[in-house]
């Protein structure tokens, strides 16, 4: 067939070389796009490495303590027991803190970008916020521990455990020394950290909400938070909760800030102004100094626990937000 | 009709529900001023301690000697030379991967399920935490070595630089226009070389706002270099053995209680925040007149 083709070409008076100009063309071009399909398969195949990589390491903390694991808090290297529900601990309610803080001031900033914010001013704003996500990590850790843990310590904390000290619930929850490094603070810097995530995402999906459907609340006479609270958030709840869980993702998975500021100690307090620590705090702090088999393996199934719990939330997001995408037409 | 709609709002109920309207309308303004106050106040105070710490401790040692032991005078330049070395490593190898993956999803496979699914776990790659990458890079290249070294370290940041470059460059070729693919194909060129000439061309500017971007974030990560490339105290160019770097130093001198230590990573921490955030308007500018208007 391609002689056929070949002989056909050279009779229309296309010479010799030219036909292996065009063949190596064409070689090259499945040759190219072989290459761009391996590169895109090779993502998958990190995710993939990772997953397997990460359950080959925790295979021997698993079998030697089974599910009990993920449910007792001892840690101790010396009788080699280990146990994650503190460090699980820790991630979760820093986290629930960060987006306690984070999720309100977030939606307010995107309120304000969208709604009142003179124009001249949208940019400035817009590139300020993304900034405060492009400060690494280790320097959001650095400011907290020399900076903000002393204030909070001198402050702040003296002054909420004198607030909360005669509510019976409460006092439990703010108890103790005001050490300046702990959970709460973790938590506090954590939502500075994740606040710009959930800002742009928000403002982005406040953006989709067609204008018609705005001008004509405006038009029935409503003010401008009647139609942010009735219009604009109903319409884009789903995309402001992607958002939310993105930063969520963030958040459990944020390693050198926090582990600047928890104060890494094994253990389950009530007091949220105790030290505590993460999952990603152990690990960076502990697993270069961590001797024998079992002790590694134990933080490493750590990092498995933490992958998974991100995976989901992560996965989650994107979720949200491609329906949050179908919905705006694109 | 007119009497009715009158006394509707006359009313003193009216008047109440009108002014309670109002109310919550100013709370709310205010509120949200105030969080945009709020949010932006961080970036006004790191930024103000890291320039009142950082400059108190840069001088032209730092840039010219190595780190120091406890209690001596030094600076970080083994530090910044290994951050260079790795993430310049790990950008040179993490690139091309990530600007071909985006290639194949945006002009191979724009509609079909690969891409959507290559599109779905590279988005979770993007945000999935460092350290565990760390981990990752640990356990398939560190352990099979026996040893930390600089190698590992840039095959962590490498990892950490493809999710960047293949969200951005398939953005980017999305955005090139149809009839600029058609026109190509029109003179009978096949598709790499339309890829290669035409599209890398038009989406040129994103693809490097992207790099650059991807740079950016790698160059202040810690989380993965913690035990991939470990630290070194010494001045080292040998890639196969531990090598030091900014991040590193200044997590490991900020947390140790020695004041030489602690303002030596205070201006490590001004060095690296600065060549972020300038990368980071870079970037942006590269990226501004074309598609942010």
């Amino acid at each position: 067939m391609a002689d056929a083709v070949m002989t056909g070409l050279q009779t229309a008076g296309i010479d010799n070389a030219k036909l292996r100009r065009l063949a190596r063309l064409r070689v090259g071009d499945s040759t190219f796009r072989g290459l761009t399909l391996a590169a895109a398969l090779t993502v998958l195949l990190l995710l993939g490495g990772v997953i397997i990589s990460l359950i080959y390491g925790s295979i021997p903390a698993f079998s030697t303590f089974g599910l009990e694991f993920l449910t007792t808090q001892r840690w101790n290297p010396v009788t080699e027991k280990f146990g994650a529900l503190a460090p699980i601990y820790g991630t979760v309610v820093t986290s629930i803190i960060a987006l306690l803080i984070a999720v309100p001031v977030g939606i307010g900033i995107a309120i304000f970008l969208t709604e009142l914010c003179p124009p001249w001013l949208k940019r400035p704003i817009g590139v300020a916020i993304e900034l405060l996500a492009g400060i690494p990590s280790i320097i959001y850790g650095i400011w907290g521990l020399f900076v903000f843990a002393p204030f909070f310590q001198t402050t702040i904390q003296p002054a909420l455990i004198a607030l909360f000290g005669p509510v019976p619930v409460l006092s439990d929850f703010f108890a103790g020394p005001p050490y300046g490094i702990g959970i709460l603070t973790a938590g506090i810097i954590l939502a500075i950290m994740v606040l710009p995530f959930i800002t742009s995402i928000t403002r982005d999906v406040f953006d989709t909400v067609p204008p018609v459907l705005k001008e004509a609340t405006y038009g029935l006479g409503c003010t401008t938070a009647e139609v942010v609270t009735k219009v604009v958030l109903p319409y884009s709840r789903v995309g402001v909760i992607g958002g939310i869980m993105l930063g969520l993702g963030r958040a459990l998975g944020e390693t050198m800030a926090v582990t600047f500021v928890i104060g890494n100690a094994h253990k389950i307090s009530a007091s949220i102004m105790a030290p505590g620590t993460t999952i990603s705090a152990s690990i960076a702090n502990e697993f270069t100094e961590a001797v024998g088999d079992l002790y590694t393996s134990s933080l490493i199934a750590l990092g498995l626990i933490l992958f998974v719990i991100t995976f989901f939330v992560l996965a989650a997001a994107r979720l949200l937000l491609m329906r949050m995408n179908v919905k705006a037409g694109n | 009709m007119a009497t009715l709609g009158n006394s509707a709002v006359s009313s003193p109920a009216a008047q109440a529900l009108y002014a309670r309207r109002r109310r919550g309308n100013v709370v709310l303004l205010t509120l949200s001023f105030a969080a945009t106050i709020f949010g932006l106040a961080w970036l006004v105070l790191i930024l103000a301690a890291l320039l009142y710490q950082g400059f108190a401790g840069l001088s032209l040692e730092v840039f010219t000697e190595t780190t120091p032991p406890p209690g001596a005078a030094g600076g970080l330049l083994n530090a910044i030379m290994g951050s260079l070395v790795m993430t310049i490593i790990g950008v040179v190898v993490g690139t091309p991967i990530g600007i071909m993956a985006g290639t194949y999803m945006a002009e191979y496979g724009r509609h079909n399920k690969l891409t959507t699914v290559v599109r779905f776990i590279n988005d979770i790659l993007l945000a999935a935490p460092s350290i565990v990458i760390g981990l990752f890079v640990y356990e398939v290249v560190v352990a099979p070595m026996g040893h930390f070294s600089a190698i590992a370290g840039s095959i962590a940041l490498a990892i950490l630089v493809i999710p960047v470059v293949v969200r951005t460059t398939e953005d980017m070729l999305s955005l090139v226009p149809n009839t600029m693919r058609e026109a190509t194909a029109a003179l009978g060129l096949p598709r790499s070389v339309m890829i290669q000439k035409v599209a890398y061309r038009a989406a040129m500017s994103g693809i490097v706002t992207g790099v650059l971007l991807a740079i950016a974030r790698v160059s202040g990560e810690t989380a993965p270099l913690l035990f991939t490339a470990l630290n070194n105290q010494f001045w080292s160019t040998d890639l196969n053995a531990p090598m030091s770097s900014l991040p590193v130093t200044i997590f490991q001198f900020a947390l140790s209680p020695y004041p030489d230590w602690q303002k030596l990573a205070w201006s490590g921490a001004l060095l690296i925040t600065f060549t972020v955030l300038a990368l980071n308007i870079v970037a942006r500018t590269f990226l501004s007149p074309r598609t942010s208007k």
